[in-house]
């Protein structure tokens, strides 16, 4: 993980289920192939739901990381 | 073509209408369309101006002050709010029922901009036939 930088990071701490994943795919479409998008969530739905949904739309799941107090999840958009 | 949800709203009340604007997001999330039809009590919460003051539906029972506060407190994006940010990333079309509209004599231009037209229920019926799920909130 280290040596995969982020193109973009959302803090969506605080926001709940669906915002941070909403949050996410709303980088995603806006992105393009090869950006590396990180999302901070302090939401439990956000960390089973945003890996369901990157692994779904076909994109590479980087990683989900437990920081202190929230998550990170990392995504690499491949499509 | 993208797969579509159907919803309709029917109570103007706040916990409905926001699971029929969260089950939108997941609608979206999963790239479907979104047609939305809106009648009856949901439709007064679209008046410009004169919206009956936020009620929950009965099911909240004595907890509904309760949740009301955790609400505000949490600052919970609004239901239009979250339809609104919505359609920055996929498609959520909102009608407004025409039978009521005019039972109430409610024109276009007394709704909010997010409807985007007053249609009849065959035309949505006739749109909730071509989805893959429709809900009745």
């Amino acid at each position: 993980m280290e040596d995969v930088k982020p193109t973009k990071v959302i803090d969506a701490r605080g926001s709940y289920c669906p915002g941070p994943l909403m949050e996410l795919i709303k980088a995603y479409k806006q992105g393009k192939v090869g950006d590396v998008i990180s999302v901070y969530s302090s939401d439990e739905g956000t960390r089973k739901d945003a890996p369901a949904w990157i692994q779904k739309s076909g994109n590479e799941l980087v990683g989900v990381y437990t920081r202190d107090g929230y998550y990170e999840i990392v995504m690499k958009k491949v499509k | 073509m993208a797969e579509k949800t159907s919803i309709i709203l029917f109570s103007g009340a706040m916990d409905k209408l926001m699971a029929g604007s969260i089950i939108s997001s997941g609608a979206v999330a999963n790239g479907m369309d979104v047609d939305i039809f809106v009648t009856f009590w949901a439709l007064l919460q679209l008046k410009k101006n004169g919206r009956p003051a936020p009620t929950l539906s009965p099911d909240a029972g004595n907890m509904a002050g309760q949740i009301m506060q955790v609400m505000a407190e949490k600052k919970i994006p609004s239901w239009l709010d979250t339809l609104k940010k919505l359609q920055e990333i996929g498609t959520v079309n909102v009608y407004a029922c025409a039978m009521f509209a005019d039972l109430m004599g409610i024109k276009k231009n007394d709704l909010d901009p997010i409807v985007k037209d007053i249609i009849g229920v065959s035309q949505f019926v006739d749109m909730a036939r071509e989805s893959k799920m429709t809900l009745f909130l």
